[in-house]
């Protein structure tokens, strides 16, 4: 397939599942109860999936993992968790954890 | 059914504080999708139709590296997986209103919309005007987002790459995880996912991110104080 055909098959599909999604259970008659395991297990997606998806950038240089003074990646990412976690503000940790990856960067 | 406009301005302006993340998360998924070879006018189109960026950022790395549409479709999927536990929540207040309200409260639902809705519900149990705080929030959230978008794309490939702004983008989606981390069970669930992330980064086709979060649901539940 082209680039360009697999570009907007994505487009597409990405839209309707992310539609599907956000109105999956908006959609059911008011009558209808939820399941309150689905409802249990639901409630650990985001934490599960949204650290899944920045946890390699900050443990792993070149597909290999790296825990040490050496990565400042992983150090400047633990400032941003502690940013996020004082101020619970995005702008905050973006800028802090960019000026702290410089910084790591710099002194080593 | 005219809108109240009270709680419309009531939501909107709750939401002013939380456009200072979502302007530069806007303007980082733009330069990203545009510097992995997203044309300028398609990458617009995505956050038009799509409107979630952890799944564009990571959408648009996959097109790089030449990954199929299906397999694309379905990392999406799971890092989506998140709105329709958003879905489920917000049910439980807007579950009585028309279709057509249903179906533009679907597409406006997004992280930081959720939350701020969330906590105003949880404070005003028996506001009759939810759905219009909800659409003063969502409304100039969807706005800034998209103007932040645009922003980035028309930036595009012109950002020096010594600036490192690509780790924008996981700094994001710290700022996004931290405030769910309340509990024991969520820091365990996250832990977990973490772990599995890494230990199981050499699968292909990105299934370490089905892998993860699974981990994560399984040790969050295991470490959730059961209610009697």
């Amino acid at each position: 397939m082209s680039a360009g055909a697999t570009l907007w098959l994505s487009l597409a599909g990405m839209a309707v599942v992310t539609y599907l999604l956000r109105a999956s259970f908006l959609l059911l008659p008011p009558g209808v109860r939820t399941p309150p395991l689905l409802r249990r297990t639901l409630r650990f997606v985001p934490a599960a999936v949204l650290t899944a998806i920045w946890a390699p950038e900050l443990l792993l240089e070149d597909r290999v993992l790296s825990v040490s003074l050496e990565n400042e990646r992983l150090l400047a990412g633990f400032v941003a968790i502690a940013v996020a976690w004082r101020w619970r503000m995005t702008s905050a940790t973006i800028a802090a954890g960019l000026a702290a990856l410089h910084f790591f960067a710099w002194i080593s | 059914m005219p809108l109240h406009r009270p709680a419309l301005a009531a939501g909107a302006r709750a939401s002013l504080p939380v456009l200072l993340g979502v302007a530069p998360f806007g303007v980082i998924t733009g330069v990203a999708m545009v510097a992995s070879g997203i044309p300028p006018l398609a990458a617009m189109l995505m956050s038009l139709a799509v409107f979630a960026g952890a799944s564009m950022v990571a959408s648009a790395q996959l097109l790089a590296q030449g990954t199929p549409a299906a397999l694309i479709i379905v990392a999406t999927l799971i890092i989506n997986l998140r709105f329709m536990m958003y879905s489920a929540s917000l049910r439980a207040h807007l579950a009585h209103l028309p279709l057509r309200w249903r179906l533009a409260v679907s597409y406006l639902q997004a992280d930081n919309v959720y939350g701020l809705s969330l906590s105003r519900f949880a404070e005003h149990p028996a506001d009759p005007h939810k759905l219009e705080y909800f659409l003063g929030a969502g409304v100039l959230i969807w706005g800034a987002w998209q103007a932040a978008v645009l922003a980035g794309v028309m930036i595009g490939a012109g950002v020096p790459p010594a600036w490192r702004l690509e780790f924008a983008a996981p700094l994001a989606f710290i700022a996004m995880t931290v405030p769910f981390l309340r509990d024991r069970a969520m820091v365990g669930a996250a832990l977990a996912a973490a772990a599995t992330v890494i230990a199981t980064h050499g699968l292909p086709l990105r299934l370490n991110l089905i892998a993860a979060a699974m981990a994560g649901i399984v040790a969050g539940l295991l470490l959730e104080r059961r209610k009697p």
